[in-house]
């Protein structure tokens, strides 16, 4: 499953936010490698899923310290490119994918607009073109009547189309990475199973890597290739998503045991008992 | 239904607003809930399955049809002191539901003093052992407590009145996996030591599935298929709206996509 040269390739990643006290580290030497495939992370919530998520794409705030021994997008080495290379990099090669379209689009600029905005930027597309092209990308996404769409603004559009549309705005440039972070977390199940149906056959068709966040192990199991499970701001196992029944880790196996099923119902839930040890180790 | 069950209701309609802003949110629902029963309500945002779970509760007083607590019939527009005692509420956000500046003491009293009951002390103290947490806890404003601590005290609060029925609105869907294992296993565990009648709503169908011995799945305001547990653990449901609820639950399944505009 591995390239030779992985997309994406991390090595003892550490971010920590400093305040007046101390320093809190939120990711703590975490080391994986994405090539062109869908990667899941798990984990509960302060697990720093989502910091590892925004430290690859440098999105977090100013004061924030982040090292690592390797940090390399594409053979770049993201940590040390300037803000300019970086904003080219974003959006064009690297995309992002967050959690609740209601608060991640612009409600003050129509949805064709926000979408023809990022080909005009990177691609330095006419407009003509740019309208072109976001017609099409809307067609992809499975939305019917592109033509209407592209005129409503963000308030106009349910969860699922909005988030439909903030997956043809990340991925009209053809990234090669998308990290999506929960992306289907606000919708219903039944608008899930299509946001993510869409994000599969772009991905797939379009020869991407994936970076999965997400807290739902069902979910990620059944999506995914591969799993990280991250606790306390570390990598605690890594596996074949086809694997995850036979986790090793105790808390990777306490997080299965203590989730409801469907198909396999029990009694009484497993109670997830934490040892400080999975913190240093 | 001629035979009485804890929770009675018969053609129970709802609607918000008027004229040309009439929104018809439930639209005639029967459902009987057997004393010591745990019912689960499914179905998705907007479906008005939490708008029920009010009316029981006396929260949404603009119902219609009949409403039945332990062979009781409610009037929508006023209960008295003793039909609002009889059923508590439990919601889903456990730093919303308690407040800021109270302490937890505080806010575990305030339903004793509404209802005039005497031992204050001790039924604060009882209440929290009921819920596993320490007698301290009480000088504790909800901000030193941990989302799970919260809810637990959010349950106690519904527990302190000595309710018969607990009506439960997505009581761990804002908790992790670990800390939903905990609070779902305390559900059960009060149920079987007390006897309480459950009415649990939910979009999780295996959190459904785990508490409830029969299953209601709602879509725009009706019941489409009322199944048992162990049905919707087979699969034995008839609805393909059920079994589209159902199967999304298990994970995410490769398919073609449906074209909406």
């Amino acid at each position: 499953m591995h390239d030779q040269a992985p997309l994406l390739s991390v090595r003892n990643l550490t971010v920590s936010f400093p305040s007046l006290h101390a320093s809190v580290p939120a990711v703590r030497n975490v080391t994986f490698d994405v090539g062109k495939e869908k990667v899941g992370i798990i984990g509960e919530s302060g697990s720093g899923k989502s910091t590892t998520g925004r430290a690859l794409m440098r999105l977090l705030p100013k004061s924030t310290r982040i090292t690592a021994d390797r940090l390399d997008f594409q053979g770049e080495a993201v940590l040390s490119l300037s803000d300019r290379r970086m904003r080219e990099i974003r959006g064009h090669s690297m995309a992002m994918i967050l959690q609740d379209p209601k608060y991640s689009l612009n409600p003050v600029m129509t949805v064709g607009e926000q979408i023809a905005e990022t080909v005009i930027l990177h691609e330095k597309l006419s407009r003509k073109l740019a309208r072109e092209r976001t017609l099409q990308m809307l067609e992809s996404v499975h939305i019917r009547d592109p033509q209407r769409v592209m005129g409503l603004y963000p308030h106009e559009v349910s969860g699922g189309m909005g988030q439909r549309i903030m997956i043809s705005m990340m991925l009209i440039t053809k990234p090669a990475l998308i990290i999506a972070d929960e992306p289907t977390s606000a919708l219903d199940v039944s608008v899930r199973q299509q946001v993510l149906s869409v994000l599969d056959e772009l991905v797939t068709a379009n020869d991407m890597g994936l970076v999965f966040i997400s807290h739902d192990l069902n979910l990620v199991r059944s999506f995914c290739d591969r799993v990280i499970i991250m606790y306390a701001g570390r990598v605690v196992e890594e596996l074949a998503a086809s694997e995850l029944d036979n986790a090793t880790h105790p808390y990777t196996r306490g997080l299965l045991e203590a989730l409801p099923s469907l198909t396999h119902p029990k009694d009484r839930l497993a109670v997830l008992k934490r040892d400080p040890t999975w913190v240093e180790a | 239904m001629a035979d009485q069950g804890m929770i009675d209701i018969e053609n129970l309609s709802i609607t918000f607003g008027r004229g040309s802003r009439k929104n018809h949110v439930v639209r005639g629902i029967d459902v009987s809930v057997r004393q010591g029963e745990c019912f689960g309500l499914v179905g998705e945002s907007g479906c008005g399955k939490s708008t029920v779970l009010g009316a029981i509760a006396g929260r949404v007083k603009e119902w219609s049809g009949r409403i039945a607590i332990g062979g009781e019939q409610l009037d929508p527009a006023r209960r008295s002191q003793a039909q609002r005692r009889r059923q508590q509420m439990v919601f889903q956000d456990p730093f919303g539901s308690l407040h800021p500046r109270h302490t937890i003491g505080r806010i575990l009293t305030e339903p004793l003093s509404i209802n005039r009951l005497d031992d204050q002390d001790g039924r604060v103290d009882r209440a929290l052992e009921q819920v596993g947490l320490p007698k301290r806890f009480r000088f504790r404003f909800p901000h030193q407590l941990s989302g799970g601590q919260r809810q637990r005290v959010a349950i106690a609060r519904a527990l302190i009145l000595e309710p018969e029925i607990l009506l439960l609105d997505e009581p761990t869907s804002a908790l992790d996996v670990s800390i939903q294992a905990e609070i779902l296993n305390l559900l059960k565990d009060l149920r079987q030591r007390s006897g309480l009648t459950y009415v649990l709503v939910s979009h999780d169908m295996a959190v459904v599935a785990h508490l409830c011995d029969r299953i209601a799945v709602m879509k725009d305001g009706q019941l489409v298929e009322v199944a048992s547990r162990q049905d919707m653990i087979a699969g034995d449901v008839t609805h393909p709206y059920t079994q589209m609820l159902r199967e999304g639950s298990l994970g995410y399944r490769p398919q073609g996509v449906p074209q909406t505009a």
